[in-house]
This record gives structure tokens, C-alpha cells and sequence, in this order.
């Protein structure tokens, strides 16, 4: 054999072996694949990589427990850098891999709205725990997408509910003023529709100030805000935007108390750098916090932590965006088990089968509890014409050195959401000619 | 009246911050000819290797002094950002001497991203916390002239003073010391200071120090206001006006364009952003010294270029 047709032999076996190790018949019987786009390196890295680890770990758990009735979770790993365009890139790359894709979550708005458009055609679900298209909520429009838990509307609406709850009712917010600090993106762009519909009901003012990517410049922000003195500030920032937007606070003199930040404002990485500065700063809790003595935090400690498995570092365990970052895990694990219970236990499942469970999912206290989440979630109850499955969420207030919870919990008005998200889906179903799901379709 | 003023100074002191990134252009492009765009990038890893061995020292030394932890980082970071200076002379610019300028500006490109890289493998991504005891709360003053006085941010006072310092300092360092002189002949022309002597490959080693250092003073100013962390090396781009503005050969060019620059963006964005939307501070800085070029192409205080054909 000649060198030629000894390299044509090597190459032809080492597609055939290639080939066999990534086709999904290999893999689809007891292994599920989910992409993992994440960012760790750049200017969202230090907000973005504990909700990566903690959603690799919850894995990593769910594997250690013996899998979804024995159905092994695989993924593969992206960086986006919170990039649109690498973000896209990413799902292209990955989503027919290893059997195809069960699920994305892809950590940005800004992704998501891209993703929205491809998810119908690949069969892919989008999951967005907390943040993307606040619309989306409704499931006969947005099928492939599903905002669980939390949207900003939602959200906004709770911040109102607070504010309104501390000045002595919804009448009294009556000539008040409200600064909306937000990141110039289609996430920081998200709670004002909310916002200028709540302020038109009670009469408040809203005031908004758009801050520039990545957030370190806000000196005339806040010389702004000195200027109208609003009576609330909320903040809708990311990354580094978050404690600069504190430190300008400090800076111009804005009392803390009076700041309240959407739940992707109140975490660690936003306030340990500015300290005693930031010490009576509020963020919404998108129903958990930092939970350091949750029982699923001590189970990854034990089962993966304490085998050297554990994706970041130790300390960071249980903080309050490595709780995101593992509960948007769970969510999907559980639409995992629940599409399993129709189309067979320990069976591997396709998008579309997926899609089926995340709109299934059905998770009460006694579930929540046995998961290791007491006292971290309420109950999730999806269905196919709502997407978003529960809209409770708290107040947590950072002390100088972890956050405690300052508020009762707190549920979106769906008297006010409801009729917003389906003015809204019935316009973006108009715009791209969808025919919305009937209760017949969502049978099938 | 008062508003106006507090937008003014605190428009002037960014300025002095924005003006001691571009000394780093400009020291390197006075002294090289080469436009760095690696700053930004040299800005992030000094401040990250400040952060990080003030952290890391009081853990290895077992020791509670923040004044000597912080002392002891500097120290390593001047010998940190040395060691950056002159592996770039000897692995980039030494084989690229004599070559075109766009060649020059690519290498500094690729500088810039192995540093932002390179820094946050060895420091980490997080954000972290530079202490040098800095002021944090504000204070008001005037109170008695403007009703409600003018609030004055410490934090920004202090640091438009040191980097007034640093300004003072390099442009006695370039105008009356024999290496000062070496460095703008070499910057005239490389074979011409070669022939009289002047070694350009010590010389180029002795300004990418001098910008390291500059960029070490700026990581530690502008990490201890935002923190140690990637969005740093952006804080280059707010820079670039200020060089376009005030010449990209000129130290007092770095210093007007800054405070104009500072003035400019403040001002735009407090009077005009609410009429258009906000968040124009960014651009318009852009704007202003584009405008500026309509009148004077090579800046407020650079040099013009006349060749002979």
C-alpha cells in the first residue's frame, strides 16, 4: 500500500469512526443532549459564570442521582461573550449534536430574540428562566419559547406592587416620581411598557435613563437623577453596569434604600466590590435568593463537590446567581421527566417531545421539597397557553455583607400582565403571520 | 446655576481620567510612532495584577496591613508590566522595525486581545476590589454662594489630581532629560536617531515601560472606581476622542482634549440626551472631535505633517 492510499484508508476510517461516535443512534437511547451557551470571559463574565456553573452542577447532580429515570444528561459547552452574533453562532453549531438539542437557554435577551425565530423551525424550546420577551408568556403564539418563572413585566409590576405596598397603597404613588436606570438593550428596553402602564393607572412619573454597553460610564446619569430627585430609582442593569450604578449612588449622594434593582441587579458579583456602600440596596428576588442551607445546595456539595466534580469554586455555591443558573437547570430537567411520563420513562426525547413537558410541568410543594427546594421556590404549574408557569417573587436587601430577604413574597397582577402579553403576542403574531394554538392543538 | 457647575466639574474630572489613558497613546505613538491599541488592553492587566496580589499577598504573608499589601502589589506590578514591555519589543516590534504603520497598528490589535485574554486566564473574570483609599462619599461645598452648594465627588477630585501629577511628571521626563530627547528623536525618524547612536531597541523597551506605568496608575484610579475587571479595557475607546482631539503627539493635547472631551460628553448627555432618547454620551464625544478635525486635521496640538514630493 502506497502513501497516498494509506492516508485515503486512515482518513475514510477516521470518518466512519467519527461518524459512529456522533450519530444519534449511538446516543439517543439513554442520553439527553442541552447546549450550554455561556459567558466566562469578557465584560459579563463575572455575572455570567456562576449561573453557568450552577447550571452545569445541577447536572452534574441530576447524573450523580441516576440520571431522568436513568437517561444520562450530556452537554457541550459555547461561549457567547453575551454577543448576539457568537450567541447564534453557538446554537448553529451545537443544536443537531449528540442526537440534537433538547433545550436552550441562551442567558441574554439579545439572543433570545434571535433565537425566537429559528426555535419553530428547528423544533428546539428556548428557555428563558427570568428574562427574554416578556410577550412570550403566552404559549398559542410563542410556542417554542418559554420565559418560566419570571418575565420583566412580571417582574416591574412586583417593584410597583412594593413601592405602592411601602408609601401606604397604590393611590399614594399619585405625583411620585420613578428613574428607570436601564442597560440600552432589548433586555434593559423590557420593564418600560410595563412601567408607563402601571404609572398611567396611578398617576406616578416614570423617568428614563438608557445607559450605554458595558455600563462604566453613568457620571451624567446620575447627575441627572440629583437633578429630578426621583423618589424611587429601579435599575435594570447587567454585569459590571450593576456596581457602578451603586457606586455613582454613593457618589452623588442617592440613598440606597430607595434603589431597587430587577433580579439580574441583586447579586454578589453587583455589591461585594462597593461593600458598606451598597449596604441597604434592594433587588427583586426572582423567588430565590442566596441559599446557602438549601438542601439541594448541601447535595452538591456532597455528590458533586465533594468528588472534585464541581465546575467553579466551592464558595461559590449557593449565592444567589449560582441559584439561577441551577434552578433554570432544574426546570428543564423536570420538563425532561415530565415528557417522559408521555412518551416513555427512561426513553431519550426530541425537541418536540420537550416542548410537550416544559408545558406539562407540574411541580407542587411535596415535589419542590423532594428536589431539595424548600423554602427556595414556590410552586410551577405550566400549561401550553402560559409559558411562564408561576409569578412570585420577593425583595432581598444586602446588609454590607449578604443579601437577607426584606419582603413578604409577592405575585405579578395578572389583570395588568394578562391583557399586556396578549395585546402584544396578538401583534407579533400578526407581524410574522402565525397562526396562534387553539386548545385542540395543544392536545395533540 | 449650580447643576451647571457640578456638570462642569464633574465633566472636568472624567476628563483629567479620559486624558490619562491617552498619555499612553500618545507617549507610545510621540516615542515610536506606532498607535497602541493595545492601552485599553495594558490598562485591564495591570489593574487585575494590582487587584489580585493585593489579595494574594496578605494570604501567602499571612499578614493584616493593606498599606504594605498594597505597596507590595505595586511593586510587582511596575516588575509585571515591565516584563509585558519588553517581551513586546522583543517578540513583536523588534522584527517589525521600518515596517508600514498600518503593520505596527495590526500588532498592537493582536497585542490587545492576547492581553484581555491572557489577564483574565491568570487574574480570573471576576470583578475585583482595588482598595487604595480612595474617597467614596462626596461632599458639598459652596453652600453659602449656591443654594444646596455644588456636590463635589471626592473619589473624582483626587484621582484628576494625581493624574495631573503624572502629567506634570512625564512631560518633564520628556522635555529635559537626555532619554526624553532620545525618545522623540526616535520617534522622528528610526534610522536617522540609529545612525547617531541611539539604540532603538532599548529605547522602545524604556517606552512601553513608561506607558506601563501609565497604564498601571490608570488601572489602579479607574479599577479602584469601577473595579478590577474586563470593561477596563474599554475604557480605551472613551480615550480615543480625547487623542483624535488633541493630537495624537502632544502630552498638553491629551490633557485639553480630555477636559473637552469630559465637558463635551457631560454636558450632551445631561442638556440633550433627554430631547433625543439619552445614552448619546458615547457618540457625541466621538462627534465633537470629529468636528474638531474639519477645522484642524492634526488635532489641537499636533503635529502637521508636511512631506516633500
Amino acid at each position: 500500500m502506497n502513501l497516498r492510499k494509506l492516508a485515503v484508508a486512515a482518513s475514510v476510517a477516521a470518518i466512519g469512526l467519527s461518524a459512529a461516535l456522533t450519530t444519534p443512534a449511538a446516543f439517543a437511547a439513554e442520553e439527553q443532549f442541552f447546549p450550554v451557551l455561556a459567558y466566562r470571559t469578557g465584560a459579563y463574565a463575572p455575572n455570567g459564570a456562576p449561573w453557568a456553573n450552577g447550571f452545569v452542577d445541577y447536572m452534574k447532580l441530576t447524573n450523580a442521582r441516576g440520571g431522568v429515570n436513568g437517561v444520562k444528561l450530556i452537554w457541550e459547552e459555547c461561549e457567547t461573550g453575551y454577543a448576539t452574533d457568537r450567541g447564534v453562532e453557538c446554537y448553529e453549531r451545537l443544536k443537531g449534536k449528540h442526537g440534537g438539542a433538547t433545550a436552550v437557554q441562551p442567558l441574554s435577551t439579545g439572543i433570545t430574540f434571535a433565537l425566537t425565530e429559528k426555535a419553530p423551525g428547528d423544533k428546539i424550546p428556548v428557555i428563558t428562566a427570568g428574562y427574554g420577551r416578556s410577550e412570550s408568556q403566552n404559549g398559542a403564539v410563542f410556542g417554542w419559547n418559554f420565559p418560566l418563572v419570571g418575565t420583566y413585566w412580571m417582574g416591574a409590576d412586583v417593584l410597583v406592587q412594593h413601592i405602592a405596598k411601602k408609601e401606604g397603597g397604590f393611590d399614594k404613588l399619585k405625583g411620585k416620581k420613578v428613574a428607570l436606570v436601564y442597560h440600552d438593550s432589548p433586555y434593559g428596553k423590557e420593564p418600560i411598557a410595563l412601567l408607563q402602564e402601571r404609572a398611567k393607572m396611578h398617576g406616578f412619573e416614570v423617568q428614563l435613563l438608557p445607559v450605554a454597553h458595558p455600563g462604566v460610564e453613568q457620571k451624567a446619569t446620575w447627575l441627572q437623577i440629583r437633578q429630578s430627585k426621583p423618589d424611587y430609582v429601579f435599575l435594570w442593569g447587567w454585569g459590571v453596569m450593576n456596581s457602578t450604578s451603586i457606586k455613582e449612588a454613593q457618589a452623588t449622594g442617592y440613598p440606597r434604600e430607595k434603589m431597587y434593582g430587577v433580579w439580574w441587579s441583586g447579586a454578589e458579583p453587583d455589591v461585594k466590590d462597593v461593600g458598606d456602600g451598597a449596604k441597604g440596596y434592594n433587588a427583586l428576588a426572582m423567588q430565590h435568593g442566596a441559599e446557602p442551607n438549601a438542601k439541594v445546595i448541601k447535595d452538591v456539595l456532597s455528590l458533586v463537590h465533594a468528588k472534585g466534580q464541581g465546575t467553579g469554586p466551592k464558595e461559590e455555591v449557593g449565592q444567589v446567581l449560582y441559584m439561577r443558573g441551577l434552578i433554570s437547570a432544574m426546570l428543564q430537567v423536570e420538563g425532561v421527566r415530565a415528557a417522559q411520563g408521555r412518551y416513555g420513562k427512561g426513553k431519550h426525547i426530541t425537541g418536540e417531545q420537550m416542548r410537550w413537558g416544559l408545558e406539562n410541568i407540574s411541580l407542587d410543594q411535596k415535589a419542590l421539597d423532594a428536589l431539595g427546594f424548600a423554602g427556595v421556590m414556590r410552586p410551577v404549574q405550566t400549561s401550553c397557553l402560559d409559558h411562564m408557569g408561576s409569578a412570585w417573587a420577593r425583595i432581598h436587601t444586602w446588609d454590607g455583607k449578604k443579601w437577607n430577604f426584606s419582603s413578604d413574597w409577592y405575585q405579578g397582577d395578572e389583570k395588568v400582565l394578562r391583557p399586556m402579553v396578549m395585546l402584544a403576542s396578538s401583534k407579533y403574531a400578526e407581524e410574522k403571520k402565525i397562526k396562534p394554538r387553539t386548545p385542540e392543538d395543544c392536545k395533540k | 446655576m449650580s447643576f451647571f457647575l457640578e456638570t462642569l466639574l464633574g465633566g472636568l474630572m472624567s476628563g483629567m481620567l479620559y486624558s490619562l489613558v491617552a498619555l499612553g497613546f500618545v507617549l507610545i505613538y510621540k516615542a515610536s510612532g506606532v498607535f497602541n491599541f493595545a492601552q485599553g488592553a495594558m490598562v485591564l492587566f495591570a489593574a487585575l495584577s494590582m487587584a489580585r496580589f493585593s489579595e494574594w499577598i496578605p494570604q501567602w504573608l499571612g499578614m493584616d496591613n493593606l498599606f504594605m499589601a498594597n505597596l507590595l502589589a505595586f511593586a510587582i506590578s511596575v516588575v509585571v508590566m515591565f516584563t509585558v514591555a519588553w517581551l513586546v519589543e522583543r517578540l513583536v516590534l523588534r522584527h517589525l522595525v521600518n515596517q508600514e504603520g498600518a503593520t505596527l497598528l495590526m500588532a498592537t490589535l493582536g497585542i490587545a486581545y492576547f492581553l484581555d485574554g491572557v489577564g483574565q486566564t491568570i487574574f480570573g473574570s471576576d470583578i475585583y476590589k482595588i482598595d487604595v483609599g480612595m474617597p467614596k462619599e462626596p461632599v458639598m461645598m459652596l453652600e453659602n454662594i449656591f443654594e444646596g452648594g455644588i456636590l463635589i465627588n471626592k473619589e473624582d477630585f483626587v484621582a484628576a489630581f494625581i493624574s495631573a501629577l503624572l502629567v506634570v511628571a512625564l512631560s518633564i521626563f520628556f522635555q529635559k532629560t537626555a532619554t526624553g530627547r532620545a525618545l522623540r528623536a526616535v520617534a522622528d525618524d528610526h534610522q536617522a536617531a540609529q545612525s547617531i547612536g541611539i539604540p532603538l531597541d532599548r529605547i522602545w523597551v524604556i517606552v512601553w515601560c513608561v506607558a506601563g506605568i501609565t497604564a498601571l496608575v490608570a488601572g489602579i484610579i479607574w479599577g479602584s472606581k469601577l473595579g478590577a475587571q474586563f470593561s477596563l479595557s474599554t475604557v480605551a475607546l472613551r480615550a480615543l476622542p480625547v487623542v483624535i482631539l488633541g493630537g495624537l503627539t502632544s502630552v498638553p493635547g491629551a490633557i485639553i482634549g480630555g477636559l473637552i472631551i469630559g465637558v463635551g460628553e457631560k454636558i450632551s448627555e445631561v442638556y440633550l440626551g433627554p430631547m433625543v432618547g439619552g445614552g448619546i454620551e458615547i457618540w457625541f464625544a466621538y462627534m465633537l472631535a470629529l468636528m474638531f478635525l474639519l477645522f484642524r486635521p492634526q488635532g489641537l496640538f499636533g503635529e502637521k505633517i508636511i512631506d516633500r514630493v
